[in-house]
């Protein structure tokens, strides 16, 4: 079967989870003068600490002519660091037992990494060194740069990827539907002086999170925070975005087997307040093998082996995207039948389905917490997107007051009715009227 | 944490690694059958049973089996490869019994006729994906190059012509020789009630019956071809390299793992530094697979398609040096630390020790703890990892690439 769980929790981070299991995470939170902040959940439960740092240098701070930069930038900070070279620095993570995993979104880079807790102030220190103190070596820039390239003509292979890469592209005006890949083009342009003053401007504590969870002493976590990065100098800030419109065109032609259907429609971000809510009809829709696109499409059709919602969400805006995957003689029935379900949405959920929902949240929320990474990652997002880290007590109560009765009041306000939507494949195919 | 275990007078056995201060369980059913018990008319009927299997019961639509995983809020799902086929949850432990109600009831489903042909189209749908991502159908493609007529080389998947032949008589005879009480067990992880699940396995199975069923295990002969297979949608060349390796029974596979570490991971590895950093390639990797009597060395690159010649000549003589000159103390050691790190961190959730479990179990009948495995690891020389090289030099293998090139020259 090897059906992707769908259900939204990689997007918007649940900060925490019933009480039998945490500490009251709301507590962890530690500000630095210049403007970091920590925020951590200490459980002796684990072997293991994992931390994720987000700093405001995400590709929406790309110039045109530059898309790629704030991908390349990231490339480029492993490259040498502090006194180690490239090589020592990975060598020393390694030997640290460090799994890392670097990302560039679209307002933040992010910088991860699990390992045994003996190692993570260690780690620490090496990522204060990476990101204050890159050497950014001008000899590796073509390495650099071949690697972006790289990865850029990969997605090119991977059709489903690329379609939704280029729906969210034309959902939201620029630059809230990048991809941090850029042109080749721009890549090809990059000098190092580009990289540098590119570090320079967007990485500062000014805005930057750590999460760290699992096993550490949280006192001694924030005396080291604070010897590492206490002294970071502050870095401009310039937030200012000029918007504009997406693409435009709904199909790209592409010799597959199969025809690849993307939906989007709009929904609110994670901090609005009836979130859970808007959230929470997403899951009827597309959460478990009982939810609405799965059985009506898959289940008792047959039309496709993917077929999915998700709610992305950023700080201030956010979508629901649909994704089917299907052969070309089927994908007008595919089209034709997902979209019914996106619409009959708008008409509400029963008490069945939202009994099944709740299940599916409560287990996903403690099984969360069996994760130090998931949490890290959770507890520096929770932050980006609220200013705070939402008590447990919050959590719990939002759920449980969550009825039919208020998703559908919500759905009844909000019904998805202006759809956005692009195929890739051989045809084009027809889609209803409610769709541009 | 404590191991436990218990055969049912059928042949069927559960066994558990049990965590009272776990907050969630994993429960499965392994299923000691896949695509290399597969006679060639019946190619792909591993998978197709593993999709059929939630598709209802005598006592469940399959809108029911789904349903109510998902009322009890578990996180479910199955897979089948070359030699098992695996149902999973994780859950909460207050949901234990629910869960092996379902999953015990999936495992003697109905079969129907009409679900038979809905689910061959989303079969097609899959085998139709995969396709339009070149790299994935290759691994068959090499199994066979390799491997000859050794049943390993099976496809999972099949071919759209093979599934779509498959009739639902052949089905239920699969099902009855493989799906047999002593062909199967029952592994569970984390919070686990481990006496009501021995309890409630014998009221769901008790009565299921054994069959003695067996599995053909040749001796696995090695072909060095070359094969090009002309792709030109794709945008990157990728090349696919295999040959046999230390067999999951062999003490051996620690050795292969940290060479594997050593020369292929996708960080910080020989080929890392030589291949990837360097952004020669778009990714290249060497990962140890192991089965019942045999397992595999297989490499992974993807690259512009005018850079794969010159790719490949480099990757060989990387191989070549390794096995001329030997590895360093230094490199073992950072391998060791990794893979260490690699373990405790991947096994700290219940539904990670359920798959540890159950693989250890399926491969060997044995229970190994955590510890048992950092042990395993850390006692791995310099000299172990040798024999393995000599036994199975990395620089004889067969190629498959996949993409826009037509033709790559000579490249045995």
């Amino acid at each position: 079967m090897e059906i992707a769980d769908i259900i939204g929790f990689d997007l918007c981070g649940y900060p925490s989870s019933p009480q039998q299991i945490l500490p009251v995470s709301a507590e962890y939170v530690y500000q630095l003068d210049n403007g970091l902040t920590l925020v951590g959940e200490p459980s002796a439960a684990f072997q293991s600490a994992a931390f994720s740092l987000l700093v405001p240098a995400g590709c929406r701070y790309d110039q045109p002519a530059h898309a790629g930069l704030a991908g390349l930038t990231c490339e480029m900070m492993l490259r040498g660091a502090g006194d180690r070279d490239g090589r020592k620095l990975i060598t020393d993570l390694e030997n640290l037992g460090v799994e890392r995993g670097e990302s560039v979104g679209v307002s933040q880079a992010s910088y991860g990494g699990s390992t045994i807790s003996k190692s993570l102030l260690p780690a620490l220190t090496i990522y204060a060194d990476i990101v204050r103190r890159p050497q950014l070596p001008g000899d590796q820039l073509e390495a650099g740069r071949a690697v972006c390239l790289q990865e850029l003509r990969g997605v090119e292979d991977e059709p489903g990827q690329k379609l939704m890469t280029e729906l969210r592209r034309r959902y939201y005006p620029d630059p809230w539907g990048r991809s941090s890949h850029g042109t080749a083009e721009a890549i090809e342009s990059l000098a190092i002086a580009d990289v540098e003053r590119f570090h320079a401007a967007r990485y500062g504590p000014n805005g930057a999170i750590l999460g760290v969870a699992g096993k550490f002493d949280w006192q001694q976590v924030c005396d080291s925070v604070e010897q590492l990065f206490g002294d970071w100098p502050i870095q401009p800030s310039d937030d200012s975005v000029e918007e504009v419109e997406g693409r435009t065109d709904s199909h790209l032609s592409y010799e597959s087997n199969q025809s690849h259907i993307g939906i989007a429609f709009a929904s609110i971000p994670y901090r609005h307040p009836r979130y859970f809510e808007a959230w929470s009809a997403v899951g009827v829709l597309s959460g478990g093998m009982s939810s609405r696109l799965f059985s009506e499409v898959r289940e008792k059709r047959g039309l496709c082996y993917t077929v999915y919602a998700t709610l992305h969400t950023q700080r201030d805006r956010a979508a629901v995207f649909c994704y089917a995957g299907t052969t070309a003689e089927r994908a007008q029935e595919t089209l034709d039948v997902t979209f019914r379900e996106l619409v009959r949405l708008g008409e509400g959920v029963s008490d069945d389905e939202l009994a099944r929902l709740k299940a599916r949240i409560k287990s996903s929320l403690i099984m969360q917490q069996e994760s130090t990474s998931a949490r890290a990652g959770s507890l520096a997002r929770d932050w980006y997107h609220l200013g705070r880290v939402r008590p447990v007590e919050e959590v719990a109560a939002k759920i449980d007051a969550l009825t039919a009765a208020s998703i559908n009041a919500f759905l009844a306000e909000n019904p998805p009715q202006s759809f956005t939507a692009m195929t890739l494949g051989r045809q084009p195919l027809e889609f209803p009227d409610a769709v541009s | 944490m404590q191991f436990r275990s218990h055969r049912l007078a059928n042949g069927l056995e559960i066994v558990a690694e049990c965590n009272p201060a776990a907050h969630t369980m994993g429960v499965g059913f392994f299923v000691r059958t896949g695509s290399r018990d597969e006679a060639t008319e019946l190619a792909g009927i591993s998978h197709f049973l593993e999709h059929m299997a939630f598709k209802g019961t005598p006592r469940r639509s399959a809108e029911d089996v789904n349903r109510e995983f998902d009322e009890i809020g578990a996180h479910y799902n199955a897979f089948t490869s070359e030699e098992s086929t695996v149902y999973y949850a994780s859950l909460l432990p207050e949901y234990q019994s629910h869960a092996l109600d379902i999953l015990a009831d999936i495992m003697r489903p109905s079969l129907r006729e009409s679900d038979f042909e809905m689910e061959k189209k989303v079969i097609v749908e899959e085998i139709q994906m995969y396709l339009d991502q070149p790299p994935y159908g290759m691994d068959d493609r090499i199994k066979q190059l390799c491997f000859g007529s050794h049943p390993i080389a099976n496809s999972v998947i099949g071919s759209e012509a093979s599934v779509t032949a498959l009739v639902p008589e052949q089905m239920l005879h699969y099902h009855r020789d493989r799906y047999s009480a002593d062909n199967l067990f029952i592994a569970a992880a984390g919070n686990v009630d481990f006496d009501a699940l021995v309890t409630q396995a014998e009221q769901l199975c008790g009565e299921w019956e054994p069959t003695g069923a067996s599995r053909a295990t040749p001796p696995v002969v090695m072909e060095p071809a070359v094969e090009v297979k002309p792709h030109a949608v794709s945008t990157q060349q990728y090349v696919l390299l295999l040959r046999d390796a230390p067999a999951a029974e062999h003490a051996d596979r620690f050795a292969a793992k940290l060479l594997t570490t050593i020369v292929g991971d996708d960080s910080g590895s020989r080929m890392y530094w030589d291949l990837v950093d360097s952004g020669l390639v778009e990714s290249a990797s060497l990962g140890h697979y192991e089965y019942q009597g045999l397992g595999m060395f297989y490499t992974w690159l993807a690259c512009e398609p005018d850079d794969m010649v010159d790719n490949l000549s480099r990757l060989q003589q990387l191989f070549e040096a390794v096995e001329r000159s030997g590895i360093g103390d230094e490199e073992l050691a950072q391998a060791k630390n990794k893979l260490k790190a690699r373990v405790v961190l991947g096994n700290e959730r219940p539904r990670s020790r359920l798959f540890n479990v159950g693989g250890n179990w399926l491969q060997r009948r044995e229970y190994r703890s955590l510890t048992d495995d950092l042990e395993s690891v850390d006692s791995v020389t310099v000299a172990d990892i040798m024999s393995v090289l000599e036994k199975f030099p990395l620089s004889k293998h067969a190629t498959v690439t996949v993409g826009p090139l037509e033709s790559v020259g000579d490249l045995a």
